[in-house]
C-alpha cells in the first residue's frame, strides 16, 4: 500500500514469485488432480496390453487367417473369426439404418413440429427408453418381437422382396434382422437424445432466415436446421453405432449365435460381444481362451477405428466448408 | 418484377395490435407505406419497432404466444385473411435480420439460390440470372463473382449482411423489411448498406429498423416513432427530426432519453 510506483516498477520479479505461490496445499492438489486425470488413460493402456498379451497365442498361430476364415472348432482347435466380424457389422449396419431415420424424425419433431405441452414428456419417455437393461430387451425381443416379426412383418416382406437373397431360407425366430431390430430400439433413445440437442443448440436465427425467405416449416428444417446441425448429428450416429458394436445381452438372446457368414437377414448368426459372453466359460484350452481374446482385441480395434472416423468426419464437416455446393 | 411505379399505396397497416399472450407490445398502429419510400421505424429498446416489422410478413405469429388484432394491407388485401398462406406471403415481402445469418454449411452462390429454390424447382439457367441479379443489386456481385462457389462464411460481416439482402432479392419482392440491418457491422459495411438502400428504392418498398438517428436520417423518406408500443410521430423525415411535433419525439432525437 505505501509503496510508491517506483519501487514497484523495479522489482517486479520478488512479487511474482509471491503470487506463483509456494502453497503446499495447492502442490498437493494439483498432484492428486495430475494423478486422476492420467489413471484413465493408463487404465486403457493396461486393458489394451492384456488384451493383446493374452491373444497372442491365437495371433501367432493363426497370423490374418484369424480374421478371414469360417471355421470355428474348438475341438480341433481351429479358429476364425470372420462370421463374428461380419455378424456384429452387419447388425450394427442394420440397426443403424432402422434407427437414424427414427431418431432423426423423433428429435426434429420433438424440436421443431410438437406443441410445447408435449415435447418434455415425450423426450422423457425416448430417453426412459435407454434406462431398460439390456436382458429385459432380450426377453421381451424373444416373447414379443419375433413372434411379431414373424406374423406382421416376415410375411410382407418375403412377398414383396423375397426373391432378393437377403430374405431367402426359413424364419425360426432367432435371426439378424431380430437381433438388429431390437439394437435399433436400444439405440433409438441416444440418438434420438442427442440429436435433439444438437438442433435445439441451433440458432433461432438461422431458422428465421430460412422462413424468412418463404420457406416452409419442413423446407427451414431441411435447408437451415438440420445442415446447420450435421457435425453433432454425424456425431449422434455415431454413438449409437459404438453404442450398437458393443451392445452384448439382448443380441446374444435374439440373433441366433450361428457362427455362419450369410446374406439372409432372416437367418440366424453371430456378433463378436455375443461369442465372447456365450463361451468364456467353456473356453478349456488355452488357444480357445486365447482366440477369444483376440475376438475381444478385434472388437476393441473397430470400436476405436468407428470413434476416430466419427472424430474426422465431425473434424472435416466443422470447418464450414462448402459442403451444399458440391451438389450443383 | 418490381410493381410499376404507380401502384400507389402498396402496404399499409390499420389499427395493428401485436400481442404476445395478453400483452401488447404495439399498440393501435396504422402506418402507409408508400410504393418505392424508404420508412425508418426509430426509437428507444423495446417499443415496439421490431414486433411491428415482424408483422409485416407475418414473423411475429412464429414467436412464442404471438398474435395481432388489426389489420395488414398489401395492395388492399390483409395478408391476415385465412385464405392467404403465410409462407408465400413472405417470398413477397422479403427480411433481412440484425445479425448476418447465412446458412453456413452453403456456398455464397447457393446462399442465395435457398430462397429460389424453396419456391419451386426452376431450369438452372434461370437460377443463375437470378444469383447474379440479386448479387448485383445487392452491390455484392463484383467482389464475388470469381468465387460463388466459396463458403459464405469466408466473407466479411458487411459482405455477409449484403448477401442476405441479395438473397431477401432473389424471389423478387415487393417489400424489403430491414431489422437493423447495421447493427452489427463496422462503419464501412454499414457505409454499403445505406449506399445500398438509396439504389434499392427505386424497385422496393423498403421498411428499416433502426437504433442509428442518423441513419434513419440518411436513408429514409419518411420516419415513425415508436415509444412504449405506441406510434408517437410519424412524417417526413427531413420535417420530423427538424420540427417535431410531439415532445417525446423531440426529446429522443435531442437525446434526452433512449
Amino acid at each position: 500500500m505505501a509503496t510508491l510506483p517506483m519501487e514497484q516498477a523495479a522489482a517486479p520479479e520478488p512479487r511474482w514469485q509471491v503470487l506463483r505461490g509456494t502453497n503446499v496445499g495447492d502442490r498437493v492438489y494439483r498432484g492428486v488432480l495430475t494423478a486422476q486425470a492420467l489413471s484413465l488413460p493408463l487404465l486403457l493402456l493396461a486393458l489394451v496390453s492384456e488384451l493383446a498379451l493374452n491373444a497372442w497365442p491365437a495371433i501367432r498361430r493363426f497370423g490374418v487367417h484369424f480374421v478371414w476364415t469360417s471355421v470355428w472348432d474348438p475341438v480341433a482347435g481351429v479358429f476364425g473369426a470372420a462370421p463374428m466380424i461380419f455378424g456384429t457389422i452387419a447388425s450394427s449396419l442394420l440397426a443403424l439404418l432402422l434407427a437414424v431415420p427414427l431418431s432423426l424424425g423423433v428429435a426434429i419433431y420433438l424440436t421443431e413440429f410438437a406443441p410445447k405441452w408435449l415435447r418434455q414428456p415425450v423426450s422423457f419417455l425416448v430417453e426412459l427408453l435407454a434406462a431398460i437393461p439390456s436382458v429385459v430387451y432380450g426377453l421381451w425381443g424373444v416373447f414379443v418381437l419375433i413372434p411379431f416379426l414373424r406374423t406382421y412383418v416376415v410375411p410382407p416382406l418375403r412377398a414383396t422382396l423375397g426373391w432378393t437373397p437377403f430374405l431367402s431360407g426359413v424364419f425360426y425366430g432367432n435371426s439378424l434382422l431380430a437381433g438388429s431390430v431390437i439394437l435399433a430400439i436400444m439405440i433409438v433413445p441416444y440418438i434420438a437424445a442427442v440429436s435433439r440437442e444438437v438442433l435445439l443448440a441451433v440458432p433461432v436465427s438461422q431458422r428465421e432466415a430460412a422462413l424468412g425467405m418463404g420457406a416452409t416449416r419442413w423446407e427451414a428444417v431441411w435447408t437451415a436446421v438440420v445442415p446447420y446441425g450435421r457435425a453433432g448429428l454425424i456425431g449422434a450416429v455415431i454413438l449409437g453405432l459404438g453404442r450398437a458394436l458393443g451392445e452384448t445381452m439382448a443380441v446374444t438372446m435374439l440373433i441366433g449365435n450361428r457362427h455362419d457368414i450369410g446374406l439372409s437377414v432372416l437367418q440366424p448368426a453371430y456378433t463378436m460381444a455375443a461369442a465372447i459372453a456365450n463361451e468364456f466359460s467353456e473356453a478349456t484350452t488355452d488357444l480357445y481362451l486365447s482366440a477369444l481374446f483376440e475376438v475381444g482385441l478385434i472388437l476393441f480395434v473397430i470400436t476405436v477405428a468407428v470413434n476416430a472416423l466419427a472424430r474426422l468426419m465431425i473434424w472435416r464437416v466443422a470447418r464450414g466448408t462448402a459442403v451444399g455446393s458440391r451438389a450443383l | 418484377m418490381a410493381p410499376p411505379a404507380d401502384a400507389r399505396l402498396q402496404l399499409e397497416t390499420a389499427r395493428l395490435t401485436a400481442l404476445y399472450g395478453r400483452r401488447a407490445v404495439v399498440k393501435d398502429v396504422s402506418i402507409l407505406f408508400p410504393t418505392h419510400t424508404v420508412t425508418a421505424l426509430i426509437g428507444p429498446s423495446g417499443c415496439g419497432k421490431t414486433t411491428f416489422l415482424r408483422c409485416l410478413n407475418r414473423m411475429h405469429e412464429l414467436s412464442e404466444g404471438g398474435w395481432i388484432t388489426g389489420k395488414v394491407l398489401l395492395h388492399g388485401e390483409d395478408i391476415y385473411d385465412p385464405g392467404v398462406d403465410a409462407v408465400q406471403l413472405r417470398r413477397r415481402i422479403g427480411m433481412v435480420f440484425q445479425r448476418p445469418t447465412p446458412f453456413p454449411t452453403m456456398s455464397i452462390y447457393d446462399n442465395v439460390a435457398a430462397g429460389l429454390r424453396v419456391n419451386g424447382s426452376r431450369p438452372r439457367a434461370q437460377i443463375d440470372a437470378a444469383v447474379e441479379g440479386a448479387l448485383r443489386r445487392a452491390a455484392l456481385w463484383d467482389e464475388v463473382k470469381d468465387r460463388l462457389r466459396h463458403s459464405a462464411l469466408d466473407l466479411s460481416g458487411g459482405q455477409q449482411q449484403r448477401l442476405c439482402v441479395a438473397r431477401a432479392l432473389a424471389p423478387e419482392p415487393e417489400v424489403l423489411l430491414l431489422d437493423e440491418p447495421t447493427a452489427s457491422l463496422d462503419p464501412t459495411g454499414t457505409q454499403r448498406i445505406e449506399e445500398l438502400l438509396h439504389e434499392l428504392k427505386t424497385r422496393y418498398t423498403i421498411v428499416i429498423v433502426t437504433h442509428n438517428l442518423q441513419q434513419a436520417a440518411r436513408v429514409s423518406d419518411y420516419t415513425g416513432f415508436f415509444y412504449l408500443g405506441d406510434l408517437v410521430e410519424l412524417g417526413r423525415t427531413e420535417e420530423l427530426f427538424t420540427k417535431p411535433t410531439k415532445h417525446q419525439t423531440e426529446a429522443y432525437i435531442t437525446g434526452r432519453f433512449g
